[in-house]
């Protein structure tokens, strides 16, 4: 039983941080109808500019607590990613707004790699040790069911984050021009809508994200590297498809689900296939899942585009 | 000097020939190693170790197939590249060396073992540990020090019989290292009558380890094995004392790195465990009295893996003695006969052409480094 709670905390803590990844991925499916493929590597550099500004600031300011620096390392990195994520949608993508829809796939893969080749130049191909500036002591909550400080901080700050940009999406100015951007680009801007700033914005959001969950990542494992982004990044995307790409409720409950079949899956699918499959096949169990969801909800668990259905 | 002696043995040569008289035959050994560059101190180390043990064979006046021999040893310098490595193989092939004591390194061993294998010489690294050089099943080729899937048997060995350790979980990451060390782990685990209480996999890119921690932790292991690299090992390390898993940390060379240290952070304590091919000269049954000989002939401290390479070069001369020729030929089946206690141990070959008793060291953390277990 206490196996089966913690395999549950693990899910959780790992699904929050795929979610607030794929809301990254969701809002920009939403809006252009386009996968943003270098938004796991906006991660990656969320991680090491932060990595980066902690250490500085241990050298230069080491009287700031721990707590402070961490969140002062957090702002910068928030602020570096806003910046590369508006420079990404004006240089890579906004030229390309009216191409065919393959064009834009491939200058984000093409994005996804340059970020990957400069991360590496400038930090090298050595995994980094992240600073521990918050306790990863473990704290025994329920008997035999583990969780640490680290860990409760990524459940809170995703949740409080998720439930921000919901009501940023549902209850403001910049919300609605969204929504209308997201449900027809050319009436919303007939009805005076700056289009091109609101997809900025939706970037720039975005991209604040992703270097929140970097830091979280990062915090959680306690390493940073130049190619971390790739595989939360192809998680995140699963986990916006399974929730229904283009549905910030869906991109939650798909990262939420994701996270807690990989756990479940792995820790358990020894068993449920009676030793015929083991946990090298963790990754796999949850692209069955996905295929299954799929077949049987080809727009996922809550359907696609926010914007039709709100 | 040498150069007085060579002459003289060429005389003794041209004086068997022509008069079938006892005089020395002089019988050449190759060695190949990086002699310059970074990492020639190791070379230059490896050839004087094994100068050292054809000064001793050439001090005893070996006798074979009726006629005293003398060893000379070819030293060439393969730059521990493996293109430069073919080049002075077939160097010394084409010298005609009846033996090779080398390659330093596993990049220039492994391209070098062809050449030998294609011209009948029996070579044996003192050195390099990679499991693929034997596992391409050449019948020339021989390895004195302990190859990276022994690390496994050590473990197993010091994990049951030091540690106590009864319920031992093992993890690898699927690539050839990690899988070789965890496979042979568990196969001598299984030899000693310990069946590991789980066995679960990740990859060499994974970061997270809860879900199959999580289950580990189920089964109350008191030691959990990881077979990979310091980048995965340090993550594993943490997120098991995240999940308060108390359990020893036990691994292979790919985690005893400064970088493990640094990355594992606070996670890394006295329960962490690993092991390093070949052990250090202070542990070797002759390694005082081999030191101060070094020292005496050569005027330079041991570095590292001389007595590795003065034992491959003793066993090259032990299977000549069986053999009772110096014909690669003749005395390449010997090499599976020879048993002798050299100066890092026994040495003696299995049917691969690796070390029986290859010596594995073992560390422990201890304040901020990896220290050596007695």
């Amino acid at each position: 039983m206490e196996t089966l709670l913690q395999q549950i905390v693990n899910g959780l803590v790992v699904g929050s941080m795929y979610a607030l990844i794929a809301l990254g991925y969701t809002m920009v499916y939403g809006i252009l109808g386009l996968i943003n493929f270098a938004h796991g590597d906006v991660l990656m550099v969320g991680a090491l500019v932060a990595l980066e500004a902690i250490r500085l600031l241990q050298i230069h300011a080491p009287e700031l607590g721990l707590v402070p620096t961490l969140l002062a390392g957090l702002s910068i990195s928030v602020v570096v990613c806003m910046i590369l994520g508006y420079t990404i949608e004006r240089t890579a993508y906004r030229r390309l707004r009216n191409a065919p829809r393959l064009a834009p796939l491939i200058t984000a893969i093409g994005v996804s790699f340059l970020l990957q080749t400069i991360a590496m130049i400038i930090w090298g191909r050595n995994y980094h040790s992240f600073p521990q500036l918050l306790s990863t002591a473990p704290l025994e909550a329920i008997p035999g069911v583990f969780i640490t400080p680290v860990q409760i901080t990524i459940l809170v700050v995703s949740a409080t984050l998720m439930v921000a940009l919901v009501v940023l999406v549902n209850k403001t100015r910049l919300g609605r021009a969204m929504r209308a951007t997201a449900e027809n680009h050319k009436v919303a801007s007939l009805m005076g809508v700056d289009t091109n700033k609101i997809i900025a914005a939706t970037f720039i959001i975005g991209s604040a994200l992703a270097a929140v969950a970097g830091v979280m990542f990062s915090s959680n494992y306690g390493t940073a590297h130049y190619a971390m982004g790739f595989l939360p990044g192809l998680k995140a995307f699963t986990a916006a498809v399974l929730g229904g790409i283009g549905n910030l409720g869906g991109a939650m409950l798909g990262g939420l689900v994701l996270g807690l079949v990989e756990s479940i899956g792995g820790g358990y699918i020894e068993d449920l296939s009676f030793g015929f499959f083991n946990s090298s096949y963790q990754d796999i169990f949850a692209f069955i899942i996905l295929g299954v969801v799929l077949i049987f909800r080809p727009t996922g668990l809550l359907g696609e585009r926010v914007a039709d259905r709100a | 000097m040498k150069q007085r002696a060579l002459i003289l043995a060429l005389a003794g040569l041209t004086m068997t020939a022509s008069t079938a008289a006892m005089a020395d035959v002089v019988v050449k050994l190759g060695f190949a190693g990086p002699l310059t560059g970074p990492v020639s101190h190791l070379g230059k180390d490896e050839q004087y170790g094994a100068q050292l043990a054809l000064d001793d064979a050439n001090g005893k006046g070996l006798v074979l197939g009726g006629q005293k021999v003398r060893f000379e040893l070819l030293a060439e310098d393969d730059q521990a590249d493996p293109r430069t490595a073919t080049t002075v193989a077939q160097r010394l092939v084409d010298a005609g060396v009846k033996g090779v004591v080398g390659h330093v390194t596993s990049g220039a061993a492994i391209p070098a073992s062809r050449i030998y294998e294609q011209a009948g010489v029996p070579s044996i690294t003192p050195s390099a540990t990679s499991p693929k050089l034997t596992q391409q099943k050449f019948k020339t080729t021989y390895r004195v020090i302990a190859n990276d899937l022994q690390q496994g048997a050590a473990m197993a060995r010091f994990a049951t019989e030091a540690l106590k350790a009864k319920r031992i979980a093992v993890i690898d990451d699927r690539t050839a290292y990690g899988q070789g060390l965890a496979d042979a782990l568990v196969d001598n685990l299984k030899r000693l009558g310990v069946a590991p209480v789980g066995r679960e996999f990740t990859n060499d890119k994974a970061t997270d380890f809860s879900a199959i921690l999580t289950r580990l932790k189920a089964t109350k292991p008191d030691a959990i094995f990881y077979g990979g690299m310091d980048a995965q090992g340090a993550p594993l390390l943490r997120q098991m004392k995240q999940l308060g898993i108390e359990a020893r940390f036990l691994s292979g060379d790919g985690v005893c790195t400064t970088e493990m240290i640094k990355l594992a952070g606070p996670a890394i304590g006295a329960d962490v465990f690993c092991t390093q091919a070949g052990i250090p000269m202070d542990k070797m049954p002759a390694g005082k009295s081999f030191n101060e000989r070094f020292l005496k002939r050569f005027s330079v401290p041991v570095q590292l893996y001389a007595p590795y390479s003065y034992d491959a070069a003793s066993a090259l001369v032990e299977a000549m003695k069986l053999a009772d020729s110096a014909d690669p030929a003749r005395y390449l089946p010997q090499l599976q006969k020879v048993s002798f206690k050299g100066v890092t141990g026994n040495v003696a070959f299995d049917a691969s052409g690796d070390i029986r008793e290859g010596g594995v060291a073992l560390y422990q953390y201890q304040s901020g480094k990896w220290q050596l277990r007695p």
